[in-house]
């Protein structure tokens, strides 16, 4: 386990590193930074003295290089509208999405696994239908659409909960629900599929034939097996989910990191939109190890690779 | 008596309707006694075997006028009896070793839950025990062994272990679906030697399913071969094998000792052999193929005793009447 762990911890490293220079990359090839730093009613001197000043003039790979080295020193460079570091800014927002990510993954999975169980060791029940039924309406439904019609019910007919801010935990409650209902349906339909599988396997006749009780049938052997793509996918969603909060984050009006992320685009804060692209690929690769890691501590095959 | 089943039905629900895949099967097991059970591929062996465990797929329904295991009637026990008996005093063997362990858990962990599930064990207790039955199933530095996985082990050592845990808690009655045939041909012997030692030293009772027709005249106390979900054909192995009457069970055997009888067909050269059953058939299932089939045979045809403890399903067996009507 532990030389997995450590080739795998050396692999994600190195991907990280390489899905840092694509996406400082990236940036440059969608334009010219400097002009569109200048503003539209700049001059072709004001865009070359901002080139110099910044060091556009540079080849990328030494501006990349100049920058990684802050990185590694915990230097992200200063925001160009905030008149803050980026550093800091960066935590305080990511904190918030992260959390709101984290809360919305639990949610799913607390909702989704059990109800997936259920479904899958008794198909075309009455709860298999009803999963079903709930997991299409969350797929069809857009998230601003089900975080409008929640406002509705709890902030203006009731009023029990707030509309928007992070002012308090109850903030957190729908934006939450909203997120955690976006993925319930893609964990719930393979917790489903895999259960069917798993149960229609031999190694679970086996464990029947020598007499093992269901509970230990269902939960270690079966869902055992089917928790394997499971985390996978739970990984991905939380990938997703930090990216997609962007929808929920402005329908309640809560400043995290993808709300900064479209404020910083569409100023063409460079630093802040570098920095948060490193970020979110570091999460994703990040949770992308985790993953796997989960699975190999399930998974001895994985492990003898 | 062990196990009694009298008239097992088994109907399997397919898309083109109901499929009689067992049909009033009827056999008996006694302490310590083989049984074995012979038949091309298809003809519900396997069924027939997970049938009495309770382990038939969804779409499988089982009937039977009684289905009794020492006594005690299988067909009104709850899920929780049957869970009890299963793994403790009845345990199986299946055919695809490869699959039959499960991936994630250790071997050792997998020996001990057994044992845990019907016995009042520590988790040490449970570890030697299961150590003791790896040693009992011929494999080496059995302590080392409980901490590897199934995907590390050949197929032969992971059946070896899927006996072991067949037989952790040293169950009366063993049902074992071709333990053999996944596996290389240089050690299927080997491997149903230790089976058959095991069973004389648990003093188990055991139903083989095999095609294996030299070892079944080597082990077998008693015989049933069955055709096309179908019992052709019950006896002392013994008498099966000098007197077998079956149509069938002649070109089974291959050996036809009276040499007025005309030969069938050789079995595998004849293309979608055994019959579907979807459209139950009327008359003898073995009809197409019969050498001696004649316009009696389109009704339906019993299973007739013939001899003491010998039965045979065929309008012309019984007191010579297929020589009779051969020789005319
Ligand atoms: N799960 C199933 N679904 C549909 N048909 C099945 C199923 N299992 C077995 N059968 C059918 O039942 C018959 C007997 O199968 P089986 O008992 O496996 O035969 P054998 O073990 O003698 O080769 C076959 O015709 C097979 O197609
Ligand atoms: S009943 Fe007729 S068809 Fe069937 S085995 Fe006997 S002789 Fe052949
Ligand atoms: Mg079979």
């Amino acid at each position: 386990m532990l030389s997995y762990a450590v080739r795998r911890i050396a692999m994600a490293c190195l991907l990280t590193l390489f899905v840092s220079f694509i996406a400082y990359s990236l940036i440059f090839a969608a334009g010219d930074p400097a002009a569109a730093l200048a503003g539209n009613a700049s001059t072709a001197a004001d865009a070359d003295r901002l080139r110099q000043l910044y060091g556009f003039d540079r080849p990328i790979i030494v501006q990349y290089l100049h920058w990684l080295s802050g990185v590694l020193r915990g230097d992200l460079g200063t925001s160009l509208y905030f008149d803050q570091p980026v550093a800091t800014l960066l935590l305080e927002r990511f904190t918030t999405t992260a959390r709101l990510g984290f809360f919305g993954l639990v949610l799913a999975l607390v909702i989704a696994v059990p109800l997936g169980v259920v479904a899958g060791r008794w198909p075309n029940s009455m709860v298999d239908r009803l999963a079903l039924l709930l997991a299409v309406v969350g797929q069809a439904m857009p998230s601003f659409w089900f975080a409008l019609l929640l406002m509705i019910l709890f902030s203006v007919k009731l009023s029990i909960l707030p509309a928007s801010g992070t002012a308090s935990w109850q903030s957190f409650v729908m934006p939450t629900i909203v997120l955690g209902y976006f993925s319930m349906p893609a964990i719930m339909r393979l917790t489903r599929s895999g259960m069917i599988s798993a149960l229609e396997s031999d190694y679970i006749r086996t464990a029947r034939a020598m007499g093992l009780s269901e509970a230990r049938v269902l939960f270690d052997y079966a869902l055992r097996n089917a928790a394997l793509p499971i985390i996978s996918l739970s990984s991905a969603q939380f990938g997703f989910m930090l990216a997609g909060s962007v929808v929920v984050e402005s329908v309640f009006a809560i400043h995290g990191a993808g709300s900064l992320a479209w404020e910083s685009i569409s100023r063409a804060d460079l630093p802040t939109v570098q920095a948060l692209v490193l970020c979110f690929s570091l999460f994703y690769v990040f949770f992308t190890m985790v993953a796997d890691m989960l699975n190999a501590m399930l998974d001895p095959r994985m492990r003898s690779k | 008596m062990l196990l009694n089943v009298e008239n097992l039905n088994i109907d399997i629900a397919t898309p083109n309707g109901s499929l009689a895949a067992v049909q009033d099967v009827s056999f008996r097991v006694s302490k310590g006694e083989t049984l074995c059970i012979v038949g091309e591929s298809g003809c519900g062996k396997s069924i027939t075997a997970l049938s009495l465990l309770g382990l038939l797929p969804k779409v499988a329904k089982r009937t039977a006028r009684q289905m009794t295991f020492d006594g005690l009637d299988m067909q009104s026990m709850s899920k929780a009896e049957l869970r009890a008996l299963r793994g403790d005093r009845l345990s199986m063997i299946f055919q695809e070793p490869m699959t039959a362990l499960n991936p994630l858990h250790t071997v050792g962990r997998q020996l001990s839950d057994v044992y845990r599930a019907h016995r009042k064990a520590s988790r040490r207790e449970a570890k030697e025990r299961a150590i003791y039955l790896l040693k009992q199933v011929g494999i080496s530095n059995a302590a080392q062994r409980l901490n590897q996985y199934p995907h590390e082990l050949s197929g032969g050592l992971r059946q070896r272990v899927v006996i072991a845990m067949a037989l952790m808690c040293e169950p009366e009655l063993i049902v074992a679906d071709e333990p053999t045939t996944a596996l290389d041909v240089t050690i299927q012997a080997e491997l149903l030697r230790l089976l058959i030692d095991l069973q004389k030293s648990f003093g188990m009772g055991m139903i083989l399913i095999t095609h294996d027709l030299g070892l079944v005249s080597r082990i077998a106390d008693r015989v049933i071969v069955m055709y096309a979900g179908q019992v052709v054909e019950a006896a002392p192995a013994a008498e099966l094998f000098t007197k077998p009457s079956h149509p069938y069970t002649r070109a089974l055997l291959g050996s036809v000792p009276d040499p007025s009888y005309p030969r069938m067909k050789p079995l595998p050269s004849i293309p979608g052999t055994v019959p579907s059953l979807v459209s139950r058939m009327e008359g003898c299932h073995f009809f197409d193929r019969c050498p001696l089939a004649c316009d009696a045979c389109r009704q339906p045809i019993q299973l007739a005793t013939i001899d003491k403890d010998h039965e045979a399903r065929c309008i012309r067996v019984g007191k010579g009447e297929i020589r009779r009507k051969v020789v005319a």
